[in-house]
């Protein structure tokens, strides 16, 4: 019995070491679970979050710091999804917005280029002094170029 | 000539419907007069709109282009009559998806003037099948099965595969419509016509007349011409009469015995299946030089006074249709644009002919099957579906939302035919639910592809920033170093000639 016993933790304690050495050395898949994350975000880059974009927000949630209801323009549908990958509650949504997009008024436009600084995904053209406007297709409707204009000529439009 | 029926493949499931087409086929296609006003849709095809080419107030002539093909993949759109441009506004039109569609709006001088015809073009044979193949392109033709898919852009795709048969569909086999029937009676001429251009803009020679036993007229009609013609490359083909053997794929499996693989094509197991209204209108424009502007119409049902089948103007509203055809009768309760089985009820007979009417019907009520029972999982279903989908599998994961499933089980094969709303013994609507499903499922892989193209644009964008940061640490470096090397003289130089500058500058 004593022999059974003593190999029995033999095994144990050589098992223990190997796993203890591969999880302080081999790289930790966390990197692919903040990718499988991010891949569930609407990657609008709002930063409604309070994160600086949809990446930091999935490194923020998968290291346990974040909730998952924190993405207003994900939705329900999101959380929902989000819950399922990581196996946590289904929690109310935080704060919800609707679909919209950004609309420059081009006749008060100054051109100061301060919206096309501030666009996460570059959706806004214009030059220097000259009349800037987005480009509706690919604006995530992100508000991020609302504050930083001078003269308040941009509104969101919602898109329903 | 007789037409065999031996040497077919076999179709999964299906059923027999009461066909109830007698009423239509009696008479021969009337035609409707130039009506006060015609409204055309700029969106009667698949792919991107049409763009408008005429202003209000314009005067245009019957066969004049209205509005022209944007981008790669759409038609034109031609004036159906001679008037003046009198709108170009949202209307109510009979589609899947919204009620209302941008139309122009002609008011009609009822002169009917066509516009100048173009010159002859030599005889088609006699043109290269590129050529031939832009030709169609003009003349604003498409699928006129129900699918409207651009007839040129369906024929380009084809050219860049193997193609061994081209099958011309006769194959109608949805109760109440007989527009296709009694067009192969009456231009039986003009479909074999438009099927030799089409082979010969393929480049392909071994063509499928396909037609249905239920249509011994049309049958006879075709055999005769085909006589006349002669031509050794043209078969028909007799095929049972069930629901949906018209359906594209289920003719290609009937006809030839291939499968069409799943979220597959026609093309892919080299077929090319073309509807016979779309063969006559290939003739109509390649010979005739006649775009799409009038298509054969079944106005059938109980609710109106005299079902036929007519040719009416692209444009014309069913209320003038049906007032040509001797008006509604007091049955009239419910209109439904298109067949019993996979027709669109509407609200307001306001709504025009476009090149997918194939069906006006007008019935007294929608055959209300009773209320919807939970699923018994009898299986009924699965054994009539003709893509052998287990619809009840597929309702049970619609109802979860469970989308990747649903994709495992075939969801986007459905061809939404009804069989298994037919069936059901617990009267729930199956189709329904997934073509709900399926536009849920298209929403949410638009979603998926915006939000990739966001993260694109982003990370190029945080790319730029990094280079464009990178670029400026290096030149800062660079003037540091340069300011070290020169020595105290250069600087005080150098200082001098900013403090220059930014006085010039106030």
């Amino acid at each position: 019995m004593w022999i059974a016993v003593i190999t029995i933790a033999a095994i144990a304690l050589v098992a223990g070491i190997a796993l203890s050495y591969a999880s302080s050395r081999l790289p930790s898949n966390n990197e692919d679970l903040v990718e499988q994350v991010n891949e569930l975000l609407p990657q609008t880059q709002c930063a409604q979050c309070g994160y600086p974009g949809c990446r930091p927000f999935a490194a923020a949630i998968v290291d346990g710091s974040a909730a998952i209801n924190l993405c207003p323009p994900g939705g329900e549908e999101t959380v929902r999804r989000l819950a399922n990958l990581l196996g946590r509650e289904i929690i109310p949504l935080a704060a919800s917005v609707n679909p919209s997009v950004a609309v420059i008024d081009e006749t008060l436009c100054i051109g100061c280029t301060h919206c096309r600084k501030a666009c996460p995904v570059d959706a806004i053209v214009g030059a220097h002094q000259l009349m800037h406007t987005v480009i509706e297709s690919e604006c995530t409707g992100c508000e991020l170029c609302v504050a930083p204009c001078p003269v308040d000529c941009i509104s969101m439009r919602p898109l329903m | 000539m007789t037409a065999p029926t031996y040497d077919l493949g076999t179709l999964h499931g299906g059923l027999r419907l009461t066909a109830n087409k007698s009423a239509s086929t009696a008479k021969p296609i009337f035609d409707i007069p130039v009506p006060a006003q015609l409204v055309l849709p700029i969106t009667q095809h698949v792919g991107d709109p049409a763009h408008p080419v005429v202003g209000i107030g314009e005067r245009v002539l019957k066969g004049q282009l209205i509005a022209e093909q944007d981008g790669t993949f759409g038609a034109p759109v031609h004036a159906s009559s001679s008037g003046k441009i009198v709108a170009i506004e949202p209307w109510p039109v009979s589609r899947r998806f919204g009620d209302n569609a941008p139309c122009i709006v002609i008011e009609c001088d009822g002169e009917d003037r066509h516009i100048e015809r173009a010159e002859i073009a030599p005889e088609f044979t006699q043109l290269p099948p590129e050529v031939l193949l832009a030709q169609i392109m003009h003349g604003g033709i498409v699928g006129l099965g129900g699918a409207v898919f651009p007839t040129a852009q369906k024929l380009m795709q084809a050219r860049t595969c193997e193609i061994e048969y081209l099958i011309i569909n006769g194959v109608e086999c949805e109760p109440y419509i007989s527009c296709d029937d009694v067009l192969m009676r009456e231009r039986a001429v003009e479909i074999i016509s438009g099927a030799q251009i089409l082979m010969h803009a393929l480049q392909i020679d071994i063509c499928f007349v396909v037609v249905e036993s239920d249509k011994p007229e049309a049958l006879h009609e075709l055999g005769s011409v085909l006589g006349a013609v002669a031509d050794e490359r043209i078969t028909l083909k007799q095929v049972p009469t069930i629901y949906p053997s018209g359906g594209e794929d289920q003719l290609v499996q009937l006809v030839t015995n291939r499968e069409v693989p799943s979220g597959g094509l026609p093309t892919d197991v080299g077929c090319l299946v073309q509807n016979v209204g779309t063969a006559a209108a290939v003739h109509d424009w390649v010979i005739d030089h006649e775009p799409l502007i009038s298509r054969v119409t079944t106005v059938t049902g109980d609710g109106v006074a005299s079902p036929m089948n007519v040719r009416a103007r692209i444009g014309t509203t069913v209320a003038d249709i049906v007032n040509f055809t001797g008006g509604y009768t007091d049955r009239a309760q419910q209109l439904i644009i298109g067949g019993l089985m996979t027709g669109k009820s509407v609200t307001s007979d306001r709504v025009p002919i476009v090149k997918a009417t194939n069906c006006v019907l007008v019935i007294s009520e929608a055959p209300s099957p009773g209320p919807e029972l939970p699923c018994i999982r009898c299986g009924e279903c699965a054994s009539v579906c003709p893509v052998q989908l287990l619809p009840q599998q597929l309702f049970w994961y619609a109802c979860a939302d469970d989308e990747k499933k649903m994709r495992d089980f075939g969801l986007i094969d459905c061809i939404e035919c009804g069989c298994c709303d037919l069936v059901c013994p617990s009267h729930i609507p199956l189709t329904f639910d997934f073509r709900m499903a399926k536009g849920r499922i298209r929403e949410l892989a638009d979603e998926k592809a915006r939000a990739v193209r966001a993260r694109q644009r982003f990370e190029a964008r945080n790319e730029r920033l990094e280079r464009e940061q990178a670029e400026r640490d290096a030149e800062l470096a660079q003037q540091k170093e340069t300011a070290r090397t020169a020595g105290p003289a250069a600087i005080a130089e150098i200082l001098k000639r900013k403090r220059q500058q930014s006085e010039d500058d106030e």
